[in-house]
Parts: C-alpha cells; structure tokens; sequence
C-alpha cells in the first residue's frame, strides 16, 4: 500500500480583512448517521456512548470533541470523531467529502448576509444553530459556532469557489466599511 | 416567496424545486383502469382558488412537501411533508 498524503481543500489557507477572517477548518471525520426506520431508540443508545443524542431540527450538539448536527429528517453528521457501534442506522464516511470553512469576527454575519437567503443575526440564529441552506448557489451546512463565529460546510468539490465567494464578499464589505459618508 | 418547512422553518423559494400537482401522491394501484392511469399523468385541475403542489425543499432538509395555496391570493395555507403525512 503507497503512503498516501491527506491534503485539505484549501491548503489551510486564511485571511483576515475588516473585522472579519476566514479560514479553513480541519473537521476531522465527518460519518453521516441515517437512522433507519423504527430505529430511533437503538440508535440513541449506541450514541450515548459517546455522551451524544440526535440532534433537535437546525441545531448542533457538542461534547469533548465530538459534534453531532442535524442535517435532515432522521439524519446527522457525526463530526471529530470516528463513529461508534451503531444498530439501526446507515453508517457512511463523509470525511473526505466536505470543506470546512470558518467565518468569524464582528463583521461575518455582514459577509453572510450578501450570500444566504436567511437571517443569520444572533436573534434569529442563535449559537447551535446548525442550517441547511446556501451560500450563493452552493449547498451548504452552516453551524452557528459563537456569537461571532460561523463554520460553513460546502462540498469539498465547492470549497474553492466557496472561498472566492466569501473572500469577495469580505473585500466588499471591508470597501463599505472603510467608506465615510 | 416563502415557505415555511416543517423542519427547516420559514425559508426563501429558491431553496425548493417544484414538482407539480400533488395528484402524484396518488399512483393508481396495480390493474386499475386505463382511464385512472390518463388522469395520473395527463389530467389537471387548474383551479381559480385552493390547489395543492409538491415542492422539494432541494437545498434543505431533501424532504417533499405537499403546499396547499390559494392561485388566486397566493395564500400558503399549509405546508406538509409528505413523509409524514397519513396514507
């Protein structure tokens, strides 16, 4: 077996601009967990081994390094962590399938708003908030990490186009901001 | 245009597809008549009034969902997911 080097979307690349920086995340293993039907409590009972549950509709759930976030009926990602055991469930590795993007500083939920049809203000998303939605024309998971932070998950195929969205969306609010008026 | 999803909530329309009129919820069975099979695919109601769609919420939680709105008002009275809702 050649030795095989793991590689991120985005060489781990940041940038900081106005109040905002955008970076790369390492998410680790990402396993999506489809509960099958009927399977509901077997499946909650391999999960609290790991001192997790499914989550709740557009929230995410986090416990020593390990997060769990909703993405669909009946369905969630398991992320930084490898999966435990699970009965009742359709177990798949995503790990090498998503680009992680973090999105943090006073100004993020500014650069957001030019690209995602939905109210991202903290009244309205509050932190845990885990939504399935878009950026521009991308599918995209958003996780509401903190106040001034948002993870952005888009599929690793997207993750340069992605950054170039949100890096222009940066540079034009910067622009906005730098004018006096 | 918005639709409120049963699980995502209040969401923009470009996050949905449309399908078309709900009647495809309703295959006829096995054997069923000729005339029952040209009413599936090809017949149509356009009502002046109450109608009900089949959305997919495309770039959301993947689900189908049946609409009932008002063509005349553009009232959305009702947003179901078809996974739910009882045969």
């Amino acid at each position: 077996m050649p030795e095989l080097i793991a590689k991120s979307a985005l060489e781990g690349r940041s940038l900081a601009l106005g109040g905002v920086t955008l970076a790369e995340v390492e998410a680790g293993p990402i396993t999506s967990i489809a509960v099958l039907p009927g399977a509901a409590k077997t499946v909650a009972k391999g999960l609290k081994t790991i001192g997790l549950a499914m989550p709740e509709p557009n929230r995410f759930a986090e416990k020593k390094g390990a997060r769990i976030v909703w993405t669909g009926r009946e369905q969630a990602f398991l992320i930084g962590v490898d999966a435990p055991e699970l009965e009742g469930a359709a177990v798949t590795d995503q790990s090498d399938g998503w680009a992680v993007l973090e999105v943090s500083g006073p100004a993020a939920v500014d650069v957001l708003a030019r690209l995602v049809p939905m109210d991202l203000r903290l009244t309205a998303c509050p932190v845990g908030s885990a939504l399935r939605t878009q950026v521009n024309h991308m599918n995209t998971v958003i996780l509401r990490t903190g106040d001034y932070a948002f993870e952005i998950m888009v599929f690793r195929s997207m993750a340069r186009t992605a950054w170039h969205e949100l890096e222009t969306a940066t540079h034009m609010v910067a622009a906005r901001a730098s004018v006096k008026i | 245009m918005r639709l409120t999803c049963p699980l995502c909530g209040d969401r923009d329309r470009r996050e949905f597809y449309y399908y078309g009129a709900e009647d495809y919820l309703h295959r006829p069975p096995e054997g069923a008549p000729l005339a029952d099979w040209d009413n599936y695919l090809h017949l149509r109601d356009n009502p002046a009034g109450v109608t009900k769609d089949l959305w997919y919420h495309e770039a959301g939680c993947a689900q189908w969902l049946v609409v009932t709105r008002n063509t005349v008002t553009h009232e959305i009275s009702g947003v179901e997911l078809v996974a739910e809702r009882k045969a």
